[in-house]
């Protein structure tokens, strides 16, 4: 045996390993800070704009005066954003995630495959697409209205959900299901208590992001929803408004009060989804139980 | 316990070959289970004597996971797996095509090599098992007597409604035991049930199958040869021939296949000259 060398020598590879390891960590931490820098941006922009015209006013009322005027809320647009949202919730969540079940749980089906492709293919379906499509098929022959709306909005979410639960759902570890017919618990009853609920957290944070990606849509709306210059309670059959809609109109007008407004609705959309976004969060580790 | 087993032996007694019990719960004939063209086990006839605990020894891949998997009908899950041969319980083909499978696993229960106890609470693990049944009431009584056979209840009395997840493995691997004992089965399958455990939650849990037997037939695939001398009452090594197709070599009580095995192969295995 040669004499011990300190170990606080270190050799010269070392050094350059030691270089290269802080170079690629630098390297990280830039392309990491360019990733969230229009997010940081987006919502700042959206803060310090929105903040001035925002008040308990702009929340609780509407306007039916002129948008060069100051005052008044988009309440019609945040109860339009809501039923139709709730609605397209109602049809697209339950259907996607039993869709998502199927995919998962009959992976042998010879309708497995097809499914999956036209779910897919529909992620890829331009907005406005959807809005022509809810247009010719039901708008020109029942009118404008939340139903069609909402409709319209479903579409949107649908391949969203379908796509998250299913992941969610093929992450269920193969153990539990064991664990489960060993029991004695049949097909139904693996799935419906033991899947489902391990999933569930999984499931509701997807469904969000389809809500909130589809509280965001103005396309499909332009072409559904059409506008309201009030609250509209009317399933079908009324012109109904949303916060996108009024955003979309406003911020391409000439007046700066009405600018305020959209900046001020688009705080408020961001708000939403957010509130949303933390009461599923809840809803979620609930039903884990 | 030695009682027990007195009163149940002269009930049954007419098998005449080496390998057959007594008093069998199960009965193996010439089984052999393969998944698509692989044969894991091949030609297996033994008996499981009815309140007593099996240990089924051998090297690794010599089928008996799968072998045991045959027991409860769990190997049904597993695209392209046949059983071959006839198992009998109490009497009936467990692969006849009228018996359902589910009612076997609800006779035939199963404890798992890693604890895989549902993200819920403890009670509602527990309860897992009487509630596919459709039991409402008295449902706090047997998730109790439930935990109280597994050794965990003066563990847990106070925190029924946490989740299960927060436990000790040693305490999950007890859980899923309550969980397996609460739907009363006859029969409890554990495949190697101590192998994630630490030597104390090991023990632990060897003691609990000693109690556990005077009420349930327990059959233990292990890969530990000190638990199978400790803990169990009959063994039987298997081993794969050239083909890796598991068999059976010999199975005899416990003690006298630890100390005089009747075959070189079984020796050659228990004091550790090859697998």
């Amino acid at each position: 045996m040669t004499a011990a060398a300190s170990l606080r020598v270190r050799s010269s590879r070392a050094r350059g390993r030691a270089r290269l390891n802080r170079l690629m960590t630098g390297l990280l931490v830039i392309a990491a800070l360019l990733a969230i820098m229009p997010l940081v941006l987006i919502i700042g922009v959206t803060v310090i704009r929105g903040l001035p015209a925002m008040n308990l006013a702009f929340l609780t009322e509407t306007f039916n005066f002129s948008r060069r005027e100051v005052g008044g809320g988009y309440l019609h647009g945040l109860v339009g954003s809501l039923y139709m949202g709730g609605l397209a919730a109602l049809i697209a969540i339950p259907l996607g995630i039993t869709t998502a079940v199927f995919l998962t749980e009959f992976p042998r089906s010879p309708s497995t495959g097809p499914v999956r492709f036209f779910s897919d293919v529909m992620t890829g379906v331009p907005s406005v697409f959807v809005g022509l499509f809810v247009y010719t098929l039901l708008v020109r022959h029942i009118g404008f209205g939340t139903f069609v709306g909402g409709l319209s909005l479903a579409i949107i979410m649908l391949p969203i959900v379908v796509r998250s639960s299913e992941e969610i759902l093929r992450l269920v570890p193969g153990d539990l299901r064991r664990a489960s017919y060993a029991l004695g618990a049949r097909h139904w009853q693996t799935v419906l208590w033991v899947v489902i609920p391990a999933a569930a957290p999984g499931l509701v944070t997807g469904s969000m992001l389809a809500v909130a990606r589809a509280l965001g849509e103005t396309a499909p709306l332009v072409l559904t929803a059409l506008a309201a210059q009030t609250v509209v309670l009317d399933f079908q059959g009324e012109g109904q408004s949303a916060l996108p809609l009024l955003i979309f109109r406003e911020a391409r007008g000439a007046f700066s009060a009405g600018q305020q407004r959209a900046w001020a609705g688009a705080l408020e959309l961001m708000l939403l989804v957010l509130v949303l976004s933390i009461v599923a969060r809840f809803i979620g580790r609930r039903i884990r139980g | 316990m030695t009682a027990l087993r007195l009163v149940a032996a002269p009930l049954l007694a007419s098998e005449p070959e080496p390998t057959t019990a007594a008093d069998a719960v199960l009965q193996l004939e010439n089984v052999s289970v393969r998944y698509g063209a692989f044969t894991a086990v091949r030609d297996i006839t033994l008996d499981v004597p009815r309140n007593q605990i099996l240990a089924l020894i051998g090297p690794s891949g010599c089928g008996k996971s799968t072998l045991l998997r045959s027991l409860n009908r769990m190997n049904d899950l597993i695209p392209g797996a046949r059983v071959e041969g006839q198992i009998r319980y109490n009497g009936e083909d467990l692969y006849d095509p009228a018996v359902d499978p589910v009612e076997v696993r609800r006779r035939i229960g199963m404890v798992f090599q890693k604890p895989n106890p549902f993200p819920k609470s403890i009670f509602d693990n527990v309860a897992f098992g009487p509630r596919l049944g459709g039991t409402r009431d008295g449902l706090d009584e047997a998730v109790e007597r439930s935990l109280r056979r597994a050794a965990l209840w003066d563990e847990v009395k106070g925190k029924l409604r946490s989740p299960a997840m927060a436990l000790s493995g040693g305490q999950q691997q007890r859980l899923c035991i309550a969980r397996a004992i609460a739907v009363d089965p006859d029969v409890v399958l554990m495949d190697e049930p101590c192998s994630a455990l630490d030597p104390i939650a090991t023990l632990r849990i060897e003691e609990l199958m000693r109690e556990l037997a005077q009420r349930y037939t327990i059959v233990i695939v292990t890969h530990n040869m000190q638990q199978a001398a400790r803990a169990s009452d009959v063994t039987a090594f298997l081993t794969m021939g050239e083909d890796r197709a598991g068999h059976l070599v010999e199975m005899a009580p416990t003690d006298r296949l630890f100390t005089t095995p009747a075959t070189k192969l079984t020796e050659d295995y228990i004091t550790g000259r090859f697998g």
